[in-house]
């Protein structure tokens, strides 16, 4: 196993000897619900995603950006599964930007998101991969001159009964010269050896003793490091700047003003530090958002008391007005957050003579490409894109506005021919906008004297992530379906329920945040429909369980094999709560039950269970993985996160010690299961996350009385 | 001149005083798998061994340090630290990875110290290392089996 540390340094070593790859133009499946869920994939020349070396091992070039997620694991399991290749002499490497070989098929363009990598890839590469194992058995046939339907290939052994026996690389070079096959069955999904079972991830060697190679680590010859001093308020524009003493400092090339601040150009990052401390800055602040996040939430807490504009409606909502009827009602208030991966944004530029070739954890290469052209007024065909492994990301590397290329692009622009290492601070990523929506919920519910919950309304009001982007595409007839998802399309049986949006523009950039809408719609829902269920003196297991729709299938199994996980037998035992949550996402199914004690008066949840259907598991070791880490990511944003913006409207936060992050000591045990499914498989980056905060919430109200209508749960006064 | 011993070889740096061990190790000599998180000493992810004691490189001025005994992951050796490579492979511990050779060197120091640490004192000793993708979880269990294959 391996990771190709980049696939220039891994074409540059195998260079000449390599087998170069088309899909196929078409696949067959044999699993049908697969192949009706995922869109057919273009037909792509040669080179696009397998490499046989002649040592045997395989190269999968990724179309998806690793950043711990897994597809680089995920995407080469598929490609060994139908080569019948062995585990061991897989490599992976992350494909460069090119749309026309690399997009997402669930996009139109090369990108990542949604949790969506593996199950567009789920045809289009095992498809490559039975391909590729067609050509290499067609050539192995050919040189034996025995018939191909003889020859077995078997954990990356190429064999006939005759006793001819070899490994991939002798046939290799050969087989690059046969046509591509037209068409090339798929293993029956019994034949499977490789999917479904536990793999060994490709990149855990390298990223556990250093190894691994991220942007930061890349040095070009005369590479000059460049940090960007930037507005505390959001569009403040520069007013005017002094640098006397900063151009002081020693190792300080430039100073130049760019359209994102004051650019510092050094030798060394901590000449850049140094000399961007010693700037003096007059900031413009007639253009900039100056309100406090308190005035922000006023306003948003006035836009979800109106009516909004209905997303979902159905059955009959007099219920609500009705007499004899108990109303309940709640308004959930949600900070803006950061992302805050452990890598802040960075990336390195080269610029000579009217080409560009960048090197950065860029998300979305469709998007960014371009960007970086136009930026720099070259054709898109100047630039080349190198994708880095990336140190997290949960949603801030995938820019709609593609604002960290045109940064890069704007830093090599005006340095003129030369290499650059752009680097943003944890300030500069804490204080740099592109949040999580600031968002509040409005929901109302009607219970009759018989105790049946009899109407359901959600008003919901936050900014839009995608209108004004370049991912406006995704409005639907004005509506944004990112600002409520999770909200609609509930497997409850409600009397009648209608859900709202209402739209609130405002001017701190905001942005996806892993699992986007959910994030706060399966807060508010959740821990709403916990207070219906308890006024009616339901269990929150049971009394789930009896709301669900009758096609609910695949809610019902998740909810029950989490209950029989965890042994659920009620919501408080002596001093410990429990709370349960279910989230759809991005497809895939998640429950998860936690058990909370009171510690110093605080929520500490001890342990967690989670049951997970995401359709047929690829890599159980990789899903469990996702609903570990979405559950600990989720938690400490409950517990702890928050942004807010003072005075003239500046970020009070800047780095973990005042956005704390989730510690080891606040992570639960977890358990997680995994439904057996033969469905099409669906994502599990953001999925683990949604129930985790309304699970910990709906056990804290068990044990406490304490009902969580602001977020986060643990602030400096105590629990709120 | 500051001169000060890196994985074992003694150099001597013409450096700005204040430059942070950080980018001494990062910039001057390349030794990049120490990684760059916070700049305050609030994550962990700069981790350095310091004359045999957790340090964080990114608030160490490398004139603060003179003669002083570094190692890096890139020098990184011995039982403790082969006990705890081969756990984080087993358990498949790194995520994004980005804080994992911080996390690797908090964990190997602790095994030096604590032959068999309990679930408290990983907790206490692996704290200042953050980890936004939350591989919280498995490293608590690479730790303990990191113990029990040298025990054994």
């Amino acid at each position: 196993m391996g990771l190709a540390t980049s696939r220039r340094g891994f074409l540059r070593a195998a260079s000449g000897l390599l087998v170069a790859v088309a899909l196929p133009l078409k696949t067959r499946a044999q699993d049908a619900a697969a192949e009706a869920a995922v869109p057919a994939a273009p037909a792509v020349p040669p080179g696009a995603f397998i490499h046989v070396a002649p040592d045997d091992t395989v190269t999968v070039i990724v179309k998806h950006i690793e950043f711990g997620q897994g597809p680089l694991t995920g995407l080469a399991t598929l490609v060994a599964e139908e080569m019948d290749a062995d585990w061991s002499q897989m490599r992976g490497a992350l494909a460069h930007a090119d749309d026309a070989l690399y997009a997402n098929l669930a996009f139109g363009m090369q990108g990542t998101g949604g949790s969506t990598a593996l199950g567009n890839s789920f045809l289009q590469m095992r498809g490559a991969g039975a391909a590729v194992r067609q050509m290499l058995v067609e050539t192995a046939a050919e040189a034996w001159g025995v018939p191909p339907a003889e020859i077995a290939v078997a954990r990356g052994r190429i064999s006939h009964p005759s006793g001819r026996d070899s490994g991939f690389g002798a046939f290799a070079q050969a087989a690059a010269q046969r046509p591509v096959p037209a068409e090339t069955p798929l293993k029956p999904p019994e034949h499977w050896v490789l999917i479904g079972t536990d793999l060994p991830k490709l990149d855990t060697a390298e990223k556990s003793d250093g190894r691994a190679q991220f942007t930061l680590d890349l040095y070009p010859e005369g590479v000059q490091v460049v940090v960007i001093e930037r507005p505390r308020s959001f569009g403040a524009t520069v007013k005017s700047w002094d640098d006397a003493d900063a151009r002081q400092v020693a190792g300080v090339r430039a100073i130049r003003q760019l359209p994102q601040g004051i650019a510092v150009y050094a030798d060394s990052t901590f000449a850049a530090l140094k000399a961007r401390a010693a700037l003096k800055v007059e900031w413009d602040l007639s253009a900039a958002e100056t309100r406090t996040s308190q005035a922000l939430m006023a306003e948003m807490t006035a836009a979800a008391r109106e009516a909004g504009r209905t997303v979902e409606e159905s059955g009959d909502l007099s219920g609500l007005d009705a007499p004899g009827v108990t109303l309940l009602q709640a308004e959930y208030s949600f900070p803006y957050l950061a992302h805050a991966p452990m890598e802040t944004l960075d990336g390195v530029i080269t610029l000579s003579d009217g080409r560009a070739e960048a090197w950065y954890g860029c998300q979305f290469p469709g998007l960014d490409r371009p960007a970086i052209a136009r930026t720099l007024g070259l054709p898109v065909e100047a630039v080349t894109v190198h994708v880095m492994l990336a140190g997290g990301s949960f949603g801030r590397r995938a820019q709609g506005s593609a604002h960290f290329a045109i940064e890069l692009a704007e830093v090599a622009k005006a340095g003129g021919n030369g290499s650059y290492k752009l680097m943003w601070t944890r300030e500069d990523d804490i204080r740099g906008g592109y949040y999580r929506p600031m968002t509040v919920h409005r929901l109302r519910g009607a219970i009759t004297p018989d105790g049946r919950i009899a109407a359901w309304e959600n008003v919901i009001a936050n900014q839009s992530i995608v209108a004004g982007t370049a991912m406006e595409m995704m409005m639907q007839d004005g509506l944004d379906p990112t600002a409520y998802e999770g909200s609609i399309n509930l497997p409850w049986t409600f009397g009648g329920h209608r859900v709202a949006w209402r739209r609130v523009d405002g001017k701190v950039p905001v942005l996806w945040w892993r699992s986007v809408g959910s994030t706060h719609t399966t807060m508010a829902t959740e821990t709403f429909l916990d207070e219906l269920l308890e006024a009616v003196g339901k269990d929150p297991v049971q009394g789930r369980l009896d709301l669900l729709r009758p096609d609910a299938t695949r809610e019902r199994a998740v909810i029950e094999a989490v209950r029989d996980l965890a042994g659920w037998q009620g919501s408080k035992q002596g001093d410990r709560g429990y709370g349960v949550a279910f989230a759809k996402s991005f497809g895939t199914y998640v429950a998860q039950i936690v058990e909370v004690e009171s510690r110093d008066g605080q929520p500490h949840v001890t342990r967690a269970w989670c049951a997970v259907d995401c359709g047929i598991p690829v890599n159980p070791n990789i899903i469990r993985a996702q609903m570990e880490g979405g559950i600990g990511f989720g938690l400490g944003a409950i517990l702890h996160s928050t942004i807010t913006l003072g005075e003239n409207g500046a970020v009070q936060e800047g780095n973990f010690d005042d956005y704390p992050t989730l510690r080891i000591s606040e992570m639960p045990q977890v358990e997680v299961t995994i439904i057996r499914s033969d469905e099409a498989p669906t994502g599990v980056g953001e999925p683990g996350v949604p129930p985790i905060g309304p699970a910990v919430a709906n056990a804290w109200r068990a044990l406490t009385g304490q009902r969580t209508r602001a977020l986060p749960m643990i602030q400096a006064g105590g629990v709120v | 001149m500051t001169t000060i011993t890196i994985n074992g070889t003694q150099r001597t740096l013409d450096i700005d005083p204040d430059t942070p061990l950080l980018w001494v190790l990062r910039d001057e000599l390349r030794l990049t798998g120490t990684k760059f998180g916070c700049g305050v000493a609030q994550c962990g992810a700069c981790t350095v061994m310091l004359n045999g004691t957790p340090r964080r490189s990114c608030v160490t001025p490398v004139g603060m340090i003179e003669g002083a005994d570094v190692t890096t992951i890139e020098g990184m050796a011995g039982r403790e630290f082969d006990a705890i490579q081969a756990a984080w492979r087993a358990l498949d511990v790194p995520q994004c990875g980005w804080c994992q050779s911080g996390q690797v060197m908090s964990a190997t120091m602790l095994l030096q110290q604590l032959p068999a640490p309990s679930d408290q004192q990983i907790d206490e000793a692996m704290a200042g290392n953050a980890c936004r993708c939350a591989t919280y979880h498995r490293i608590r269990a690479a730790i303990h089996d990191a113990a029990r294959t040298l025990e054994g």
